[in-house]
């Protein structure tokens, strides 16, 4: 055989493997991602079961729920203006705002953020006033046209990445009146830069409101940014603080207005079908088909994470829901800004998000007709080139957030459309390595990050899978098959990944070809050793880290760290009272006791939950290269 | 023995069954039979294809895939190409014995004399696989990266 050939055949054989690995890690973070937001709506319905209960808490419930809602409910009331309290020193060397902004403010901030400044507090709640006083001016939905400007582009999910912001920016222009953009939710969370991000956004907003457009997406939101805040404590602000802000900016702009529940939750047709049709607008120069604006009902106003478009029709619909700007649990909001389109027809429950749903091309295809519309612009869920089309090309995911799971993970990409209304797409990827990596470095590197995410997720289940195990393995010999081995872990997990294919990463086989899986657990514990804390509680304490840590940091208002004990335990037998889970209350005095390490009553709680994250052990003897450079989170 | 091999065949067909609807993309397969340990030829792959591929819709359905992927797999039909035959064809592009190939030959050979080999692919294999401080390719030391199983 020639030479050539052979080593063609070789190196397709090895690219395919390396495909193989890819789509298995891609699985992987998806899971997990979707795991975790599946939680995140777990503590959005852990709070409206506070609100709903709180009268039944035995006379310890109001205080607490209103402690604890304080902040939720709002924290910035009759406190908006309070920028004008704080004085910027001389020596700080950061942009200077002044309101109205000129595009001299915006320059910069965009300097001053490619330098790694950061912007002083005073000006970041100034932005976000004067956005707010905005916002609250806007309708509900904006109509633009593409027959006055030349083209409009539309980027997807930014998540935090300042980076790929500017990137879009360089390639296609700066906003302004020639260069206008939507951009289609989710903007902080996850990546390291979410109020940058956000303030240049808004800033654009300011500039140019006609020509700069943001839709809400399921991370503009809350309890989603308390769960992805970053824990760095700096004197500015702390990023979940600003982002709680920006959700109350986008929810306050909307004014007090009651919610109106629906029993239909999963059917965004119907939804949209029960908003009042206005007459269609006349758009003389156009020569596409006339549009039929969906107008909003009075009592509902609502923002969507996906845009419709015909001429353009962005629809931003506000919504305020019970005073707070907290989505409740499987409500037609969350069916809107998670939602998932799929291949098979009708409407279903999105499992794997735990919200939202999936729906068919028929239901596009039904909902398009309705409203006279063309084409389903939205965007929620990371595309490795960035974007994609589905539904026979009526539908478009737009991903504007490169490298999300991990370096080399996707592209990004933005649209353009112009006259003929007929979508171009550009992709980028932004590269933060000073070398390149090769392909097999780049898969090795983000197999590595999932893999490590996945073996906390069995070390945090532990209990459970080993009941599981040990269910199949009555006679105790320590080790199931295969088959009983991917089995227990779906029924526990539920991430629907490939067990089978990732077991060499995770369990050791015996001899005979059986699954030893006390092997799953190796080389993962506890950060600080608690031997006060027995097992079962250890394992929820691991599991529920980030949403207690989350409660936390509702409880403590002043920011200190501390929250006393009697909150310590109240928050707790609320918690585990709204989870079922069955946690002795001496077991947590006990506990609580053992932490208040001073005796003075109270509890320095980012140290208690330093205990329950999961270390690594072999973190230092790691050989692998990475080539992660950002060190995200991933729940 | 024979149902260890259909569940193989089902977890390598599941990793690019993204509707979990028991169909693949048809420019999938080759990525999935490469996987599974065989080296079938370009002609191979497009034969195969045209027996298990649902009449022109593009997709491959388990059920034709099964049988015809297993049937390969313990008839050991495209077997793999051992690791110092591979050695031997790197000497032989390596004329003058210099114990490394320049991007240049390499891209020449691929494209040139070898099966179907796109610009794309050209790219992609430099990259992976040429030592980055000298931009050459030391065909020795890749060897291994080659022939491991990424695996395991």
């Amino acid at each position: 055989m020639k030479a050539a050939v052979l080593i063609q055949r070789w190196y397709r054989r090895y690219i395919a493997r390396l495909e193989m690995r890819r789509r298995y890690t891609w699985n992987i973070f998806q899971s997990i991602e979707y795991a975790g937001e599946q939680d995140q709506l777990q503590l959005s319905s852990f709070f409206s079961f506070m609100l709903n209960n709180f009268t039944q808490l035995n006379g310890n419930g109001p205080d607490l729920i209103s402690q604890l809602l304080d902040p939720v409910v709002d924290p910035w009331l009759d406190r908006e203006t309070c920028y004008n309290l704080i004085p910027v020193p001389e020596s700080y060397t950061g942009p200077r705002l002044t309101f109205p902004l000129s595009i001299s403010d915006t320059n910069a901030l965009l300097s001053a953020f490619k330098e790694q400044q950061s912007l002083h507090a005073r000006y970041v709640l100034q932005l976000l006033y004067e956005t707010k006083k905005l916002l609250k001016q806007m309708p509900n939905i904006i109509h633009l046209s593409t027959s006055y400007t030349k083209d409009i582009t539309i980027c997807g999910d930014l998540h935090g990445r300042l980076d790929d912001l500017l990137l879009i920016f360089y390639k296609n222009g700066l906003p302004s009146a020639e260069t206008p953009y939507v951009f289609n939710g989710d903007f902080v969370d996850r990546g390291k830069k979410s109020i940058e991000v956000v303030m240049l956004l808004f800033a654009y907003l300011l500039l140019y409101p006609d020509n700069m457009h943001l839709n809400r997406g399921n991370h503009e939101d809350h309890i989603m940014n308390l769960r992805c805040e970053e824990k760095s404590r700096n004197e500015i602000k702390r990023p979940g603080e600003i982002c709680t802000e920006v959700s109350q900016t986008h929810f306050r702009a909307a004014g007090h207005r009651s919610v109106q529940q629906t029993d239909e939750k999963n059917d965004i047709d119907r939804w949209l079908s029960s908003q009042q049709q206005s007459k269609p607008q006349q758009e003389p120069k156009n020569p596409e088909p006339e549009k039929e604006a969906v107008q909003d009902q009075p009592s509902r106003q609502r923002r969507l994470h996906f845009s419709l478009l015909l001429l353009i029709v962005l629809v931003l619909l506000f919504t305020l829901l019970s005073s707070n700007s907290i989505l409740p649990h499987a409500s037609p909001i969350v069916d809107i800004l998670w939602s998932d389109p799929k291949t098979q027809e009708g409407c279903s429950p999105n499992t794997f998000r735990g919200g939202g749903c999936y729906f068919g091309p028929d239901i596009t295809q039904r909902l398009l007709l309705q409203h006279g519309l063309q084409l389903l612009i939205r965007s929620h869920e990371c595309k490795q080139e960035g974007y994609e089309l589905c539904h026979g090309g009526q539908v478009i995911t737009i991903f504007s957030a490169s490298n999300y799971y991990e370096e080399g993970s996707n592209r990004g990409a933005y649209i353009k459309l112009g006259r003929e209304l007929v979508p171009r797409f550009y992709q980028y990827q932004v590269s933060r390595t000073t070398r390149k990596l090769t392909l097999t470095q780049r898969v090795r590197a983000a197999e590595g990050s999932a893999l490590r995410a996945l073996k906390e997720k069995l070390f945090t289940h532990r209990s459970e899978l080993m009941s599981g195990f040990q269910q199949y393995d009555q006679n105790n010999t320590g080790s199931v098959s295969v088959s009983e081995w991917a089995q227990v872990l779906e029924s526990v997990l539920r991430l629907d990944l490939p067990w089978r294919t990732l077991r060499p990463h995770l369990a050791r086989l015996a001899a005979d070809g059986s699954v030893e899986y006390q092997s799953c657990f190796e080389n993962m514990e506890p950060g600080i050793p608690l031997s006060q804390v027995t097992p079962n509680l250890a394992e929820t304490l691991f599991r529920y880290r980030t949403d207690i840590e989350i409660i936390f940091n509702i409880i403590d208002k002043d920011h200190s760290g501390l929250i006393s004990i009697e909150e310590f335990r109240q928050t707790w037998r609320l918690f585990s009272a709204h989870l079922g889970v069955d946690i002795d209350d001496r077991a947590i005095d006990d506990l609580a006791r053992s932490i208040d390490f001073n005796k003075d009553g109270s509890i320095d709680f980012t140290e208690f939950l330093e205990a329950f994250r999961v270390v690594h052990k072999l973190d230092n003897k790691d050989q692998q290269v990475n080539g992660k450079m950002d060190g995200e989170k991933y729940s | 023995m024979v149902s260890d091999v259909h569940k193989k065949i089902k977890a390598a067909f599941e990793a690019f069954d993204y509707e979990t609807n028991n169909t693949v993309d048809v420019r999938e397969i080759g990525t999935i039979i490469y996987s599974l340990g065989c080296f079938p030829s370009q002609t191979d792959l497009h034969d195969f294809i045209a027996e298990v591929e649902e009449d022109h819709t593009g997709y491959i359905h388990l059920d034709k895939f099964l049988p015809a992927m297993a049937k390969i797999l313990l008839e050991h039909k495209y077997p793999p190409i051992p690791e110092d035959i591979l050695l031997q064809a790197f000497e032989v592009l390596d004329k003058e014995k210099k114990g490394y190939l320049e991007p240049e030959e390499l891209a020449n050979y691929m494209t040139q004399e070898g099966e179907l080999f796109t610009q794309e692919e050209m790219d992609e294999m430099l990259t992976a696989l040429a030592d980055h401080e000298k931009d050459l390719i030391y065909y020795k030391d890749i060897l291994s990266q080659l022939t491991i199983d990424p695996e395991l």
